[in-house]
């Protein structure tokens, strides 16, 4: 890799003034499983890294608070938390589809180095971006090389899209299902986001899979299941991948939704798909197909259905769509509490 | 394509050789670790690098010293500049666990890591399972037949100490989900299920 001068400051503070206003000379390094291999490959050339691992407190930490008649509790997980943490917490047992997601992340030592903060705004995986040698549309050049090549990991959703790239982030989707808000500092102090505002779809060398500015800095993200007092908040987060560990997820579907007192209609739905569109996507169709009905094998099967409406996959991922449509189905059918039958 | 061990890729330009000469001289008598903060923010960090900077890792118990520029990986400063050749470099992008260690009880892959990124930690490599008593682990590996080339050996037993420590307690399966980022080519699983069976027996 390309040698760099390294930096390593302990508050937020001290990492604003070392970051650029643009992209490309200055990189943020939490967990480096993302970084460290895009330097390897000369995919990106930084002069300089900022650490963010010597920063404390907030940061590097998680949180549950409990006012008087909120339930689930509000949880705040600092960019710095570790994916283990998240995966191996006692404070998300009402959020199994966040603790389901981040416990599938590749390996234990990928999950023992990378960061919350690392899985939201981490660069996309495909092949041809990942190579050295392809200089496609997010390194500057004219073509996405995916649109009529080896696309069989690439996007579903692909209408509109110069770049046919999926978002790598499996944590993504459980954050927007949850309706999760992103607090970000920047030069002009500190924002909060919703995390659904926090992706685009890249088209330009200029631009990353996330909205933040190149002097911006994740500093945590909250969410509450929020839903009326007393209501039980489900949730679950469903991936098909070739194999069990270390490998991407080709398809992922977050469901989320309340039961109010002991009904068992699904109420406030969410559905939010991973792996199929250059950003997480929101499927206002599967949701609204759930949505005042009984969680039954049927109905979030027809919410499958609804949810791959619209799909254009490309000429080798055409497999996907099936996938897609069992995902979901499984997702809604967890995150009710149903026995997974489909585990032999 | 070595170069995160320190050498200038593709070749030296005489421009390049010259600069990167000065550089070393300069670091030579101070290293940029040595330099005090300037800024007046706090917790403002001064750069290291791009030149060698001095290295303090506490590796097995022990602490040592180098120099090493920014770019070098914990494996590559382990192995080349440490003589610490447990870790293996294998694929280099942090898939096959080969380069396994522990950074705080954790197990990472010493590869996908910057050598400073581990200053001030308490790194745990193979070597440290052997010595004068063997460690558990690996003497469940030599009664089980666990290896065949050997290559993935020092990565597989960091990361299953590691898990027994974690859990002594643990189930096989639980000890399996462990081993879950490390690769053996030579697919000597069954045999290492054996010697994971023999150790869950033990209780670690």
């Amino acid at each position: 890799m390309k040698n760099f001068t390294y930096h390593q400051p302990t508050t937020i503070a001290a990492t604003l003034p070392l970051l650029d206003a643009e992209w490309g000379k200055t990189e943020l390094l939490a967990g480096g499983t993302d970084l460290l291999d895009r330097q390897k490959d000369y995919v990106s050339q930084p002069e300089k890294v900022v650490s963010l691992t010597g920063i404390g407190g907030g940061f590097r930490e998680m949180s549950s608070v409990s006012p008087p008649g909120v339930f689930p509790p509000i949880i705040t997980i600092g960019a710095g938390v570790r994916l283990v943490d998240i995966a191996e917490s006692k404070l998300l047992a009402q959020y199994p589809a966040l603790v389901q997601a981040a416990g599938q992340i590749a390996g234990p030592q990928i999950r023992n180095m990378g960061t919350l903060g690392g899985s939201l705004c981490q660069r996309n995986r495909c092949w041809y971006f990942r190579d050295e040698h392809v200089n496609c549309l997010l390194k500057g050049g004219r073509k996405c090389f995916a649109q009529e090549g080896e696309n069989q990991f690439h996007a579903i959703f692909t209408q509109g899209h110069p770049c046919v790239i999926v978002h790598p982030s499996t944590l993504a989707p459980v954050l927007i299902a949850f309706g999760a808000s992103a607090e970000i500092a920047g030069p002009k102090g500190t924002r909060t986001t919703p995390v659904e505002k926090l992706y685009h779809a890249p088209v330009k060398e200029t631009q990353r899979e996330h909205t933040l500015a190149p002097n911006e800095v994740l500093v945590s993200v909250k969410f509450s299941g929020g839903g009326p007092q007393f209501a039980k908040f489900c949730n679950a987060s469903y991936e098909v991948k070739q194999k069990e560990t270390s490998d991407w997820p080709l398809v992922q579907a977050v469901v989320a939704f309340h039961f109010e007192k002991d009904s068992k209609i699904a109420k406030g739905v969410r559905v939010v798909l991973g792996h199929v569109a250059p950003t997480p996507l929101v499927s206002e169709a599967a949701a609204k197909s759930l949505e005042g009905k009984e969680v039954t094998e049927a109905n979030a099967g027809l919410a499958g259905e609804a949810a791959v409406e619209g799909a254009r996959p490309l000429s080798q991922n055409r497999y996907k769509v099936q996938l897609l449509k069992v995902a979901v189905k499984r997702a809604a059918l967890l995150a009710a509490g149903v026995k997974p039958y489909w585990e032999g | 394509m070595n170069d995160s061990q320190g050498e200038p890729r593709g070749g030296i330009s005489r421009r390049g050789f010259l600069a990167g000469t000065g550089a070393a001289t300069a670091v030579a008598g101070v290293t940029s670790e040595l330099a005090p903060a300037t800024a007046a923010q706090p917790g403002a960090a001064p750069a290291h690098g791009p030149g060698p900077v001095l290295l303090q890792l506490t590796v097995n118990g022990q602490k040592v010293n180098t120099n090493v520029e920014p770019r070098v990986t914990l494996l590559d400063a382990l192995r080349n500049y440490l003589d610490v050749t447990g870790c293996k470099r294998v694929c280099d992008r942090g898939t096959c666990g080969a380069c396994t260690v522990t950074v705080n009880g954790r197990t990472v892959y010493s590869c996908t890591m910057l050598a400073l990124e581990a200053r001030g930690m308490d790194i745990r490599t193979a070597e440290n399972l052997g010595g004068a008593k063997l460690d558990a682990v690996p003497a469940a590996f030599v009664d089980n037949d666990a290896q065949q080339c050997g290559f993935c050996t020092p990565g597989f037993v960091v990361s299953l100490r590691a898990a027994l420590d974690k859990n002594p307690n643990a189930t096989p399966e639980q000890v399996e989900a462990a081993l879950a980022g490390n690769i053996c080519r030579c697919g000597t699983y069954e045999q290492m299920r054996h010697a994971i069976v023999q150790l869950c027996k033990k209780g670690g």
